[in-house]
C-alpha cells in the first residue's frame, strides 16, 4: 500500500528544550492514524514540525513519495496538506467568507467550487458568512478552521486535538465531518485526540507518546488493551 | 470667538501632514509592529526625489515625484526588510536599534550626495496663491496636502479591505501561523507591506516640500509626531490614524494660537501621555473572542 505520509527519526526542541526525540509515524493513503499520550508529550510539537511550523533539528518527512522537510509551511499546504492546528485558530477580525476566500486565493487550484464543497460540509457556516470570525463561538470557529483547511482540497487532513473544549453538539458534528472526509472521500488524516472513545470509533491506526517518543503503535484492535488505557491514564 | 474659527484650517492642513508622515507607519508599525527609525528618512528620501526630479521636469517636479518617490521610497524599504529587518521580526529592540544606525547612515548619505544646507523645491505655478476661508488666507499648497491625504486615506482603505493582496495582508497580520497553514507566502507579504509603507513615507517626502525647504534631517523633524499619531489611534487602525491626526493638528494649532509653538509641543505631548494613561491601546482597539 502506498504511504500518504512517512515521518522518520523526527526530532524538535524549543531553544534548548528538546521536545521530539526521534519519531517515527506512517499513515497510508485514505487511513486514519491517531496520535494519543498525555499533555505535554509533545503531540502538538509533532505536529508542527510535520507542516514545518516549526523547524525540526533532525528527522525526515515524506508526504505522497516527496520529501518536503526542507519546504517552508504554505507549500506543504500547496501540495495537499491540509493543517487545522490547536485552538480553533481563524483570523479573527475577517469574516467567515473573507477567511475561506482568503485561503482560496493562496491555493493553487483556485477553483471556487472548494468554498462552496467545504460549507457543504458544515452547513451552519452558510448564515454566518457576514460575520467576524472572532466573534463565533468556539464551535463555530473550529468548524469555519476544518472548512479552511478543505478549501485548499488537501489529499491528507492533519488536525490538532479538533474537539478540545468544544460545546458537545458541535462536537458530534464535527467528528461526524471527520468520519465522512475519510469514509466517504478516502482522506488520509492524522489526528491529534486525547479521548480514547473517539479515537476508538474513528481510528484504523494509533500511535501513543510519551517522553517525545513513540512508546506504543498498533491497530484499532490494540486500543482495546489495557496497556494502552495504562498509557493514557493520567 | 474669530480666532477659533482661524485656527481651524491651519489646524486641519496640519493634521494633513501629520496624517501623511503616519500613513506609512500603519503599514510598517501598525500592521507589522516593525519599529522602522528609518521611516523619517525614507520621508527625506521622497522629499530628494522631487529635488532631483526639478532637473527633468522644472516646476512641474512635485506632480511626477508623487509616484516616483512612493517607488523609490518604497524600494529602499523593501531593501531594508530584505537585508536586515526580517532577521530581527520578534526582536523590537534589537530592530529598533538596528533601524536608527541605518537612519543616520542614510542621514550621513544625503549630505554626502546633496550637501548639508538645505534646497528648496519649487512649487508648481498652479500651487501658488490661496483663498481666504474663516479669516485667514488658506494657501493652495497646504489644500493640496488634505486632498493628497484624503486621496491616501481611501485609496489604502480600498486596498486593504477591497482587494486580495489587502485582504491577504489582513490575515497575515492578524495570525500570521495560521496564514502560512493556509498556503500564504508570508514572506512575500511582509516583502509588499513594507514597500507600500515605506512607500507612503517617500509620498509624505513629496507633500512636505510644499511647505518646507528639504534637508538631510528632514525626517528626525517628523518622526517622532508620526509614531505618536499611529499609537494614540491604535495600533494598525486607519481610522484611529484619521481621527488622531485631526485631534493633535487641531490641538497643535490652538495650543500655539494661544501660548507659542514650544508650549504647544509640549501641551500636545502631555495630552497624549494623558489620554494613553486612559486608553493605553489607543483610540480603536480590535476586539473579539479570539483576543479576550
Amino acid at each position: 500500500m502506498s504511504e500518504m505520509l512517512q515521518v522518520t527519526g523526527l526530532e524538535a526542541a524549543y531553544g534548548r528544550a528538546r521536545v521530539l526525540f526521534g519519531v517515527d509515524v506512517t499513515v497510508g493513503a485514505g487511513r486514519l492514524m491517531c496520535v494519543m499520550g498525555r499533555n505535554g508529550v509533545g503531540k502538538t510539537t509533532l505536529l508542527n514540525s510535520i507542516m514545518g511550523v516549526l523547524t525540526p533539528t533532525a528527522g525526515k518527512v515524506v508526504f505522497d513519495g516527496r520529501d518536503v522537510t526542507k519546504l517552508p509551511t504554505y507549500e506543504r499546504v500547496r501540495l495537499g496538506m491540509g493543517y487545522v492546528p490547536q485552538g480553533h485558530e481563524t483570523f479573527p477580525q475577517l469574516t467567515v467568507w473573507e477567511n475561506l476566500q482568503v485561503t482560496l486565493e493562496a491555493t493553487a487550484h483556485r477553483d471556487r467550487a472548494a468554498v462552496d464543497e467545504a460549507l457543504d460540509v458544515f452547513p451552519r457556516l452558510k448564515e454566518m458568512l457576514k460575520r467576524r470570525a472572532g466573534f463565533l463561538s468556539g464551535g463555530q470557529q473550529q468548524q469555519l478552521a476544518i472548512a479552511r483547511a478543505l478549501v485548499t482540497r488537501p489529499r491528507m487532513l492533519i488536525l490538532d486535538e479538533p474537539t478540545e473544549g468544544i460545546q458537545p453538539s458541535i462536537v458530534l458534528e464535527i467528528e461526524a465531518a471527520i468520519e465522512r472526509l475519510h469514509r466517504e472521500k478516502g482522506l488520509a488524516v492524522l489526528l491529534v485526540e486525547q479521548y480514547l472513545e473517539l479515537a476508538l470509533r474513528l481510528a484504523d491506526a494509533f500511535v501513543i507518546l510519551e517522553g517525545g517518543a513513540v512508546q506504543h503503535s498498533g491497530t484499532a484492535e490494540d486500543l482495546r488493551d489495557d496497556k494502552v488505557k495504562r498509557l493514557l491514564a493520567i | 470667538m474669530e480666532s477659533l474659527f482661524n485656527q481651524l484650517p491651519i489646524g486641519l492642513s496640519i493634521a494633513a501632514v501629520l496624517l501623511l508622515i503616519a500613513l506609512g507607519l500603519t503599514f510598517t508599525f501598525g500592521q507589522m509592529g516593525v519599529i522602522n527609525m528609518a521611516h523619517g528618512e525614507f520621508i527625506m528620501a521622497g522629499a530628494y526625489t522631487a529635488y532631483m526630479l526639478q532637473d527633468l521636469t522644472g516646476t512641474q517636479a512635485v506632480a511626477v515625484a508623487l509616484p516616483v518617490a512612493f517607488v523609490v521610497a518604497g524600494a529602499m524599504g523593501w531593501l531594508l526588510e530584505r537585508l536586515a529587518i526580517r532577521h530581527f521580526y520578534g526582536r523590537p529592540l534589537d530592530t529598533l536599534l538596528l533601524t536608527w544606525g541605518v537612519s543616520l547612515v542614510l542621514q550621513q548619505a544625503a549630505r554626502d550626495i546633496f550637501g548639508a544646507p538645505n534646497v528648496q523645491v519649487v512649487a508648481p505655478s498652479w500651487l501658488s496663491g490661496g483663498v481666504e476661508m474663516f479669516g485667514s488666507n488658506l494657501p493652495y499648497a497646504r489644500l493640496f496636502i488634505m486632498a493628497l491625504a484624503i486621496i491616501c486615506v481611501i485609496a489604502i482603505w480600498a486596498y486593504m479591505n477591497r482587494s486580495r493582496q489587502g485582504r491577504r495582508m489582513r490575515a497575515v497580520m492578524q495570525n500570521r501561523e495560521l496564514a502560512g497553514c493556509s498556503g500564504v507566502d508570508t514572506e512575500r507579504v511582509d516583502q509588499l507591506t513594507f514597500f507600500i509603507g515605506s512607500g507612503l513615507a517617500g509620498v509624505a517626502g513629496v507633500a512636505l516640500t510644499l511647505i518646507g525647504p528639504v534637508g538631510p534631517n528632514l525626517g528626525t523633524y517628523y518622526i517622532v509626531d508620526a509614531f505618536l499619531v499611529v499609537v494614540a489611534g491604535g495600533l494598525g487602525q486607519l481610522r484611529g490614524a484619521v481621527i488622531a491626526a485631526v485631534a493633535l493638528g487641531l490641538l497643535n494649532s490652538y495650543a500655539e494660537f494661544w501660548t507659542d509653538a514650544s508650549l504647544a509641543k509640549v501641551i500636545v505631548f502631555a495630552a497624549i501621555i494623558a489620554f494613553l494613561q486612559f486608553r493605553p491601546q489607543g483610540l480603536f482597539v480590535l476586539r473579539s473572542r479570539a483576543l479576550t
